[in-house]
């Protein structure tokens, strides 16, 4: 990694990571490093925006398969190139060669898919595994070949952007812009397509065409993504994202944004990061910030997040307790349960002991009495009102109307 | 085939053998249950759990790393269970999400610690280095009755020779409930067949394949010989021991093949040296499933498609 700008980040970086850090956070390391961490920021948001009709469409590891069938075409493409008498490492050249590939790759999965009884997740990995096998070959034949070693075309495994020529940053840079105008101008159709292709065909749109616009854009992030996230990298750049962003919404128009937002910060801080440190490989320092940002999600997304859901149940478990313990009180029962006491103790419902206050002996009264009604109101509403979990109050549930005719049938034992 | 086939080729070939074997064998199941990726993913895990392992211990023995990989994959068969029920995600994305994570934290890991002093790097991980396992005091087919020169046999021999013997002995002992609750869950489940220790122990049983076949053919060819032979055995038959029969014959020859194409076949066509081995491997059991789906007389099966 230490080639190209790296031996001067090096030095800065060992008398100041976070400086170094935040001067390739704020673009200032260098040209070929800003592009980079445009480049970057574009391509996740192309991945994450085009990733999440993948993930909708339930094919996320589909795209797997196609990263990883790019690696036959860059090596075949180098040995072509190499063949015609130029320099093998022309960027345009590796990128076509990846992407002729990767669609053959796409192809076979779809075939064994349809021409056998085998599930598509049994061609994803046997695409994934024999296509990246021919890589592995074409890449020893080309250490063979004398042209120094693999010419670096390991770095598209996992993503290298140290060294890097600007005419590649900004091919990487204007491609990842490139994607986004395709997704942007095509999000109607694969918006539709994803949540109800049923709906999609019959309005007229042809989902076949629109879900191979999904793969096209696909391809596009796979390919434009080699230098940056590398191969095998790639489906985490596209389902992260996406899956992440399912947290923050239940709209169909903002997940796609929000997967795009997540994947452009990955990519802009990823790439930042690892151009601020001398020994930090591109693909996996991005990947690892999406993951972060996936972390966090799951855990404190307000609605669909963990520590949301945790919330939710603990309120309702106090709920269902504090009714337990006042229908005791009502009772006269002592209260046995340990948690119970305490909700009723703090809530100035009873004393330490167990002996109702006169606040508590008032609440008790009063969630008698909608028991009372609640009884009634089954018996002459038999549908039930809508909502009711049995712990929201009557009053809450039904119009004055009803209640007043509820209460007319409870008149004989009704609490003044 | 003299005394250089012996010391340069046996021993990369045997081992080539059992690691396909091995994969092969839980292969068979993980497909039949549309968990094909399942092997995929857990390839990957095996990364981190070496490097962590090489961080502990500091070397580069084999029982820490298969340990480490074999932690490692039950961390991630937890995470993925985890993060599918907790966030309400598709069993692929969960997937999808949970190794690359993983994966991406092994590599970072490896990068910025100094493994220079030891043979642990990601290329090597991702491919494998099947040809380097050569059995260096062997002088000939008189060195496999020679004890003396047993001593320099590459270790990942014996070591993949139990693995696999104890993946076909878990195979044959457990075949009818793995049967049972491959293909009839719910019946399984009344005859009293601990369906979810079944599926448990077939996932246990791939990430030990995985681990003891990583170290020869890398992680990502582990996948080819999870999914290429008992895929291409399921479009043979419709009876289930044929298939692992099938599979295991597809598995021996992919091995055989793809090493002898390899190490001669670039001989054959005029070049000089030999390709990677495993990546060979690979390619040919891919070509064998193609071949299988074209002409398999078990492709479609009897049973219409959904």
């Amino acid at each position: 990694m230490a080639d190209g700008w790296g031996p001067r980040i090096l030095r800065v970086w060992r008398a100041d990571p976070v400086g170094a850090f935040w001067q390739a956070l704020t673009l200032g390391a260098g040209y070929n490093a800003a592009l980079v961490t445009l480049g970057a920021a574009a391509l996740g948001f192309a991945a994450g925006s085009g990733g999440s009709f993948l993930v909708l469409r339930g094919r996320a590891l589909v795209s797997d398969a196609m990263a990883h069938a790019t690696l036959p075409g860059v090596a075949l493409a180098f040995m072509v190139m190499v063949a015609m008498g130029g320099d093998g490492r022309w960027l345009p050249g590796l990128l076509l060669g990846s992407a002729l590939s990767a669609l053959v790759g796409l192809w076979v999965v779809g075939w064994i898919a349809r021409a056998t009884r085998l599930p598509e997740d049994a061609a994803i990995g046997a695409v994934l595994g024999s296509f990246f096998g021919l890589g592995v070959v074409l890449l020893t034949v080309i250490q063979t070949m004398g042209q120094g070693r693999a010419a670096g075309l390991e770095g598209f495994l996992l993503g290298s952007t140290a060294g890097m020529l600007r005419q590649d940053a900004l091919i990487i840079a204007v491609g990842g812009a490139l994607v986004v105008a395709a997704v942007w101008a095509l999000r109607r159709p694969m918006t539709l397509v994803a949540f109800d292709p049923g709906f999609a065909a019959a309005t007229g749109w042809n989902v076949g065409r629109i879900d191979m616009a999904v793969m096209a854009i696909v391809t596009a992030v796979a390919v434009i993504g080699l230098k940056i996230v590398g191969l095998v990298l790639t489906v985490a750049l596209l389902v992260i994202p996406a899956v992440t962003a399912r947290f923050w919404t239940d709209r169909s128009g903002r997940l796609v944004w929000i997967a795009g937002g997540l994947g452009a910060l990955s990519g802009y801080v990823g790439a930042a990061l690892s151009a601020s440190a001398p020994d930090l490989p591109t693909g996996p320092i991005i990947v690892l910030v999406a993951a972060g940002l996936f972390t966090v999600s799951l855990l404190a997304a307000p609605a669909r997040g963990v520590l949301a859901a945790a919330a939710r149940h603990h309120r309702y478990q106090a709920q269902v307790h504090r009714r337990q313990g006042l229908l005791a009180l009502a009772r006269g029962d002592a209260i046995a349960e340990r948690y119970t006491l305490r909700l009723m103790v703090r809530a100035g419902f009873a004393r330490p002991d167990g002996v109702a206050t006169e606040a508590g002996r008032g609440a008790a009264a009063r969630l008698l009495r909608d028991e009372q009604r609640r009884a009634v109101a089954r018996d002459m509403f038999r549908a039930g009102p809508p909502a009711d979990d049995g712990l929201m109050p009557v009053e809450r549930l039904f119009t004055p109307d009803q209640l007043r005719a509820i209460d007319a049938r409870l008149a004989p034992r009704a609490v003044p | 085939m003299g005394a250089e086939f012996v010391q340069f080729s046996l021993t990369p070939i045997l081992i080539g053998v059992l690691a396909a074997i091995a994969c092969a064998l839980p292969g068979n199941f993980l497909i039949l249950r549309r968990q094909a990726l399942v092997g995929d993913a857990i390839s990957h895990v095996v990364l981190p759990g070496i490097v962590v392992a090489f961080l502990l211990t500091g070397s580069v023995t084999a029982w820490p790393m298969l340990l480490g990989a074999g932690a490692a994959a039950l961390v991630a068969v937890v995470l993925i269970e985890a993060v599918q029920r907790l966030g309400r995600v598709e069993p692929g994305a969960a997937m999808g999400v949970v190794f690359t994570t993983l994966f991406a934290a092994g590599v970072l890991l490896l990068e910025r610690s100094d493994t220079s002093s030891v043979h642990l790097d990601v290329e090597h991980a991702l491919m494998g280095s099947l040809e380097s396992l050569v059995w260096f005091r062997a002088t000939g087919w008189g060195s496999l009755i020679d004890p003396a020169a047993w001593d320099s046999l590459p270790p990942e021999l014996p070591r993949m020779a139990l693995v696999c013997a104890v993946l076909a002995a878990l195979t044959a002992v457990f075949w009818r409930w793995l049967r049972i609750a491959t293909f009839d869950e719910g019946f399984a489940r009344a005859m009293g067949i601990p369906v979810r220790a079944v599926g448990l122990g077939l996932v246990g049983a791939a990430a030990v394949a995985a681990v003891a076949a990583f170290d020869a053919v890398g992680s990502i060819l582990v996948i080819a010989m999870f999914i290429c032979p008992p895929a291409a055995a399921r479009l043979m038959t419709d009876r289930l021991g044929v298939q692992v029969a099938w599979s295991v014959g597809f598995a021996v020859l992919s091995a055989v093949l793809g090493f002898v194409l390899a190490g001669y076949g670039p001989l054959w066509l005029g070049g000089q040296d030999a390709v990677s081995a495993a990546g060979m491997i690979a390619v040919t059991g891919g070509v064998i499933l193609g071949l299988a789906c074209r002409f398999g007389p078990a492709r479609v099966g009897s049973v219409p498609r959904p």
